[in-house]
């Protein structure tokens, strides 16, 4: 890990551990955990399209996945809540395997069609299949709890969230520094050229695939049990896509990046509903701004300004 | 044993034969050089040998093993490393990272020790770090690790290259045109690099068009055309061959 990624890990650090003496409200905490929960799901596609190149539009299909799976055992079959979100892990993970190695021989733009197809099929089967999961009404899920154990308020649900996404970014920093980073970053620079060097591109891929998939409908589990209710809108393409401009605003392999992403465009809705009936129209403009000033995304934009400031000799 | 043996090699892209069966051996310790006009199925060659492409028919092996088939990851295994015609460098990454990717298969890549920093992993990436330096400075570029790799010139780049496919530390090396694209000097220089390397006891198989380097080089040629093979033999024994002189080396070659 690079001294600068020491330093970010240990900002991360002080500012989660601060942020409940700052959050005053129950409304506050729900956008600060809807943040971890964003920025956790982030952190693992940020790895998978902006380090290794591979791009997913299918990646809120997981997501949903995983609500839909804690939502159906919980409350039809009485599983205990975190069964059912390692069952749905589980099996997002086979799915995620299944499907990875014919999606992944796809490159660029046909890839982006093939996830796309991915999370679409998703949605149709989660609007359709009323009987299972309700369909486009969707359906409500019983509260979270851990071995009976369930006082999960607020305080708890951020703790339990921004614990998550601690973890996911240093385990990802811990990644991208080692040789299967460099791999993956590898393949995505050239993938002949990894090939020839020993990199094994395809299980490398899915791998990450798999981890990125499975990281996302873990999040769909808590964010189900944490509302209480989920739609299939959760898979919807729309909702992909906000992942990826998440990651993209943030800044493409840049793992504090997908958090201040998330962040941003988490909270940044909330605050501007000030604007009323113009709310959509000043994000975009907010969006469009951000991405010409700095098109390499905020993080890695605001590092490289820093940089060409304070050792600019 | 020979190190490289090809036999009755083909390679079809739909009715033509870009490989057309070639058979050739390379003796380890030699350096080898592969010319021939454009579209002769060089690069084809190589991507056969390194496993990029799979061949229609005819065998490969390498230090009297089979190697046909195998796919690209697993043929640098058994000690096959390339460079690039069209560079392909990780531009993504840094000069050090790039050399560090080379070294891949030698470096700790258990998960677990990865993502929990458990120490043992440190002293494989320490190693690994060490010996891309010390190839960095091998190749001329000493100093130049933290650079962005897209920051270098092109005459750097192809020597990072060779950097890189050393650092899979390969007993065959491979460079499909080290100096297209390089002024004298810097040819020169590639000169001197692929005779320290063959020195180390690497073979060498060498694809270029720039007579000087391959006559200073090379223990012997081999000349393709077309697929096939037109003759092979030292500088000497090939220049003043009717064939070759008409297929690719001209009134140039005899006068060299
Ligand atoms: N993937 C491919 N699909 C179809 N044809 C190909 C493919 N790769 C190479 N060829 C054809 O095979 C022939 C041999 O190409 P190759 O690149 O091996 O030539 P070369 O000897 O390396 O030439 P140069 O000196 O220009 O690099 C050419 O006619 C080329 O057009
Ligand atoms: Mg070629």
């Amino acid at each position: 890990m690079s001294a600068g990624q020491s330093a970010g890990l240990g900002l991360l650090a002080v500012i989660l551990a601060a942020l409940p003496f700052v959050l005053d409200n129950p409304y506050h905490f729900e956008i600060a955990i809807l943040v971890c929960l964003n920025a956790t799901v982030c952190v693992g596609l940020n790895l998978l399209i902006g380090y290794a190149g591979q791009i997913s539009l299918g990646h809120a299909g997981f997501f949903a996945l995983g609500g839909y799976a804690s939502a159906i055992l919980t409350l039809s079959y009485d599983w205990p809540p975190l069964g059912a979100l390692a069952a749905g892990a589980l099996g997002v993970a086979v799915l995620a395997h299944v499907v990875a190695r014919p999606i992944l021989q796809l490159k660029g733009h046909y890839l982006a069609m093939g996830t796309l197809g991915l999370g679409v099929i998703i949605s149709i089967a989660l609007n359709r299949e009323v009987e299972l999961t309700g369909g486009p009404d969707g359906t409500i899920v019983p509260p979270f709890s851990v071995l009976g154990w369930m006082p999960f308020e607020s305080l708890e649900w951020y703790a339990i969230t921004a614990g998550l996404m601690f973890v996911t970014v240093w385990l990802s920093l811990n990644l991208i520094g080692s040789p299967i980073g460099r791999a993956l970053r590898a393949l995505h620079g050239s993938e002949v050229a990894a090939e020839t060097l020993g990199v094994n591109t395809a299980s490398h891929k899915n791998l990450l695939f798999v981890a990125s998939a499975v990281l996302a409908a873990v999040c769909g589990s808590l964010y189900a049990h944490f509302s209480g209710f989920i739609t299939p809108t959760e898979g919807a393409f729309h909702h992909s896509i906000e992942l990826v401009t998440m990651v993209v605003l943030g800044g493409m392999a840049s793992v504090f990046g997908a958090v201040v992403g998330a962040a941003l465009l988490t909270i940044a809705p909330q605050v501007l509903t000030v604007f009323h009936d113009y709310e959509s129209i000043v994000f975009g403009a907010v969006l469009m701004g951000m991405m010409i000033v700095l098109p390499r995304g905020l993080v890695p934009g605001l590092v490289r300004l820093v940089q060409s400031v304070g050792f600019g000799r | 044993m020979s190190r490289l043996e090809v036999e009755g090699l083909v390679k079809r892209f739909g009715p033509f034969a870009a490989i057309d069966q070639l058979s050739f051996v390379v003796e380890p310790g030699t350096i080898q050089s592969i010319i021939g006009p454009n579209g002769a199925g060089k690069t084809t060659l190589f991507n056969l040998v390194s496993g990029l492409l799979h061949p229609d028919a005819g065998r490969v092996c390498f230090d009297g093993g089979e190697i046909t088939g195998r796919p690209a990851h697993r043929v640098v295994r058994s000690g096959i490393a390339r460079t690039f015609q069209n560079v392909q460098v990780f531009f993504n990454m840094t000069v050090l990272e790039n050399v560090m990717v080379g070294g891949h298969l030698a470096c700790d890549r258990r998960l677990l020790p990865i993502l929990l920093r458990l120490p043992g992993h440190f002293a494989s990436e320490r190693r690994c770090r060490d010996r891309a330096l010390a190839l960095l400075d091998q190749v001329g570029l000493a100093g130049l690790g933290d650079r962005p790799a897209d920051a270098l010139p092109y005459g750097a780049l192809k020597r990072l290259e060779i950097a890189r496919a050393l650092a899979a530390e390969p007993k065959l090396l491979m460079l499909d045109e080290p100096a297209a694209g390089l002024n004298p000097a810097e040819t020169d220089a590639i000169d001197t690099l692929i005779q320290e390397i063959a020195a180390r006891g690497i073979t060498v198989l060498l694809v270029e068009h720039d007579m000087r380097l391959v006559r200073g080089v090379s223990d012997r040629i081999l000349v393709l055309n077309r697929g096939r093979r037109l003759a092979a033999g030292r500088w000497d024994e090939i220049r003043h061959n009717p064939e070759v002189v008409a297929a690719y080396l001209g009134a140039e070659g005899r006068n060299r």
